[in-house]
């Protein structure tokens, strides 16, 4: 009984892992089918933002969930209008500019940091489960993945902000005709995929160590689960997260790691075979 | 006035030869001997290779400042691989057909030493590998300073199974290197009377430990022992400390400390972690506080001398130490005096080559993580490479040229 406990709580972290992980690049490959493979260099830099402040004596709640989104925010503002707003249209191009710039933004932090590790520890204690002991860390992780989540939702279902997003995503010359500024559009949901990145990369500092490279190592997974999600940014990243770390986190515990990675990864090959488009190329059409 | 690009190249080669001549002069006993090096001085596996340079660096100097070696000075030859294969290739031909060293330091990863091992046998170029591996290189050319699996486990098989208890759990990285000495922690425990509750192996970049950790409890053996690889690796120590298990399930490595993880956990994180090696900063040796001194004096920082650093030092002391015994750099003297039972003492102890593997014995230290430190607990002198040991003998093979894998 503890022992299933432990596993449903490994499940629900992965799922907001990856939910948050791929929140960001989520919600720019939504919005303006703009594929940045920078994306997990944004969550690294969130990572050093949160250890650099932390270092400097700021608080580290403050840190991770204020600073770091701020940060990588204005990191991808600036790169919007410097790079990306030039290449609108062209996948190809786009892809090839930000995986440039992942190069250079990881040359950059190794200058300033260095190559080697660094880490914070992790502010929450653990907590037992009957005989199990539990990072607490992990609960707090899941309750940020959720609260993201229903924010968004609540945004883009109910606000006139959220409207006008969702308008453009699905017709941007008719949002034009309607007088609503595509360019600007784009900045800021640029702007804001960016902050989500640095948030994921915030709270997950704690967890894992930081190095330059990292980045890589949350694009892949990051990348299947928004590719396979589709263009519904909440419902799409949501039904691909559940049930990839779901997948994972089972044949994880029934044999190792390794060939939970690769149950995941053979899953999400058989479901782009089956929905080119993603899950939300098939289901839940109308969703946010 | 037009210069043609012919007239310009023969300007510029004079300037070089004339910019050279002073060093020429200092050098008037003869031709330096040239020792070259291939490694990672930027890139992904700078944090081994930066200070292995430094080493290099530091034993050339130290050389030159004492005379030379046969009445010549060196000349140190080093190329910065940038953490990348093919460039591993294109500067050991380099070193061989253009530069003609006498001797090469060099390679980090097993993939980069089988990358370019051949063309130094192939050119009859004497190869030192200074860097700890997993084991079975089998050739008359190469002499390896760093330890291999056999060399590390036993002695900290034997600390951790008296101090904690028989049931172990193994965590390694999955590549050869974690898989050879994952068997190796099973022969010793096996071999004391102990058990393995299960061996867990992780791709290098697995950086979520929860379903392992949780594995581990239900497990619940009497201790860990890790042969985890690499930054991503790094988060297994976090993740088992956020948990709390790091007061609860003691944890023994063998790979720990190299790549000088103790300085990225905190004292709470990483205090009581158990390791073995063939070195620490902290050990009260005269010829490593001497090192150390030196090393400051030289670099100011001693924060960043690790393992196989102070490997890759040990190597060069030891080659002209050979250079020495052999009078001469010839082919023929050299792998005479290499088999000859050569032996220095480094930073790290002892340091003996074995002529039947061209491995060295070297002394092995178990230590234990103290507030950002490694304590040393217990030493044991002269461990001999029983893995490699147990399929090459180059005395009765001279001509053997391949890597066994160790399988026990």
């Amino acid at each position: 009984m503890d022992y299933f406990a432990v596993v449903l709580l490994e499940i629900l972290y992965m799922i907001a892992f990856l939910a948050l992980t791929s929140a960001g690049l989520a919600v720019v490959f939504g919005m303006m089918r703009v594929i940045n493979l920078a994306h997990g260099e944004f969550v690294m830099v969130g990572g050093y933002t949160t250890i650099a402040c932390y270092r400097a004596g700021i608080d580290l709640w403050f840190a991770m969930l204020v600073v770091a989104p701020l940060v990588v925010g204005v990191l991808g503002l600036i790169i919007e209008r410097l790079v990306i707003r030039h290449l609108y249209g062209r996948m190809i191009d786009t892809m090839l500019a930000t995986w440039g710039l992942s190069l250079l933004i990881v040359g950059l932090v190794t200058l300033i940091f260095g190559n080697s590790a660094v880490s914070v520890q992790a502010p929450i204690s653990s907590y037992e489960i009957g005989q199990y002991q539990m990072g607490g860390y992990n609960l707090f992780i899941i309750a940020v993945a959720a609260l993201l989540m229903i924010v968004l939702w609540l945004v883009m279902r109910f606000t006139r902000l959220g409207l006008v997003a969702r308008g453009a995503m699905q017709n941007r010359d008719v949002a034009a005709s309607l007088g609503y500024n595509p360019g600007r559009i784009y900045m800021w949901t640029f702007t804001v995929g960016a902050a989500l990145s640095g948030l994921a990369g915030g709270v997950l500092a704690p967890l894992t160590g930081l190095l330059p490279s990292v980045g890589s190592s949350y694009i892949a997974k990051a990348f299947i689960t928004v590719i396979t999600g589709g263009a519904a940014i909440i419902t799409g990243t949501l039904s691909s997260s559940l049930l990839f770390g779901t997948v994972n986190q089972i044949v994880s515990f029934a044999s190792m790691p390794v060939v939970g990675e690769i149950a995941m990864l053979t899953l999400a090959i058989i479901l782009l075979r089956l929905m080119p488009q993603g899950i939300t190329g098939r289901f839940f059409k109308n969703s946010a | 006035m037009s210069v043609s690009r012919r007239q310009f190249l023969g300007s510029l080669s004079s300037v070089a030869l004339g910019s050279m001549l002073p060093v020429a002069d200092s050098l008037a006993q003869g031709a330096p001997i040239k020792v070259g090096s291939v490694l990672d001085n930027s890139g992904n596996l700078d944090i081994y290779g930066k200070p292995m340079v430094m080493a290099t660096t530091l034993a050339v100097e130290e050389i030159n400042a004492a005379g030379g070696l046969l009445g010549r000075k060196l000349q140190p030859i080093q190329y910065d691989t940038q953490s990348d294969i093919a460039l591993y290739t294109k500067f050991a031909q380099q070193l061989v057909r253009q530069d003609k060293v006498d001797v090469v330091h060099g390679g980090i990863t097993s993939a980069s030493r089988e990358a370019i091992r051949q063309t130094f046998t192939r050119a009859n170029t004497l190869y030192f590998y200074n860097v700890l591996y997993e084991g079975g290189v089998c050739d008359r050319n190469i002499v390896v300073t760093g330890t291999t699996p056999a060399q590390a486990v036993e002695p900290i098989m034997d600390v951790a199974m008296k101090q904690w208890g028989k049931k172990v759990y193994i965590l390694a990285a999955d590549y050869n290197y974690g898989q050879i000495t994952a068997k190796w922690i099973a022969h010793y425990a096996k071999e004391r009377g102990g058990s393995v509750a299960k061996t867990d192996f992780f791709a290098l970049d697995v950086s979520d430990f929860g379903s392992t950790i949780a594995k581990i409890q239900q497990e619940k053996p009497s201790f860990v022992i890790s042969a985890l690889v690499g930054g991503a690796h790094m988060s297994f120590y976090r993740q088992w400390a956020a948990s709390g298990m790091n007061k609860k399930i003691p944890l023994a490595s063998t790979t720990f400390g190299v790549g000088n993880e103790h300085l990225a956990l905190s004292p709470a994180e990483g205090d009581g972690i158990l390791i073995a090696g063939n070195y620490s900063q902290e050990s009260t040796d005269a010829a490593n506080k001497d090192f150390l001194a030196r090393w400051s004096k030289r670099f100011n920082d001693t924060k960043i001398v690790h393992e196989i650093a102070v490997s890759q030092y040990q190597g060069i002391m030891l080659w002209a130490e050979c250079v020495r015994k052999a009078g001469s750099l010839k082919r023929e003297d050299m792998l005479k005096a290499i088999e000859s039972g050569v032996s220095i003492v480094g930073p790290g102890g002892t340091v003996t080559i074995d002529p039947k593997t061209h491995h060295a014995a070297l002394d092995i230290k178990v230590m234990e993580v103290k507030n950002q430190k490694l304590t040393v607990k217990s030493t044991v002198k002269q461990r001999p490479p029983l893995d490699t040991a147990r399929y090459c003998d180059l005395q009765k093979n001279p001509k053997e040229n391949k890597q066994f894998e160790v399988n026990v």
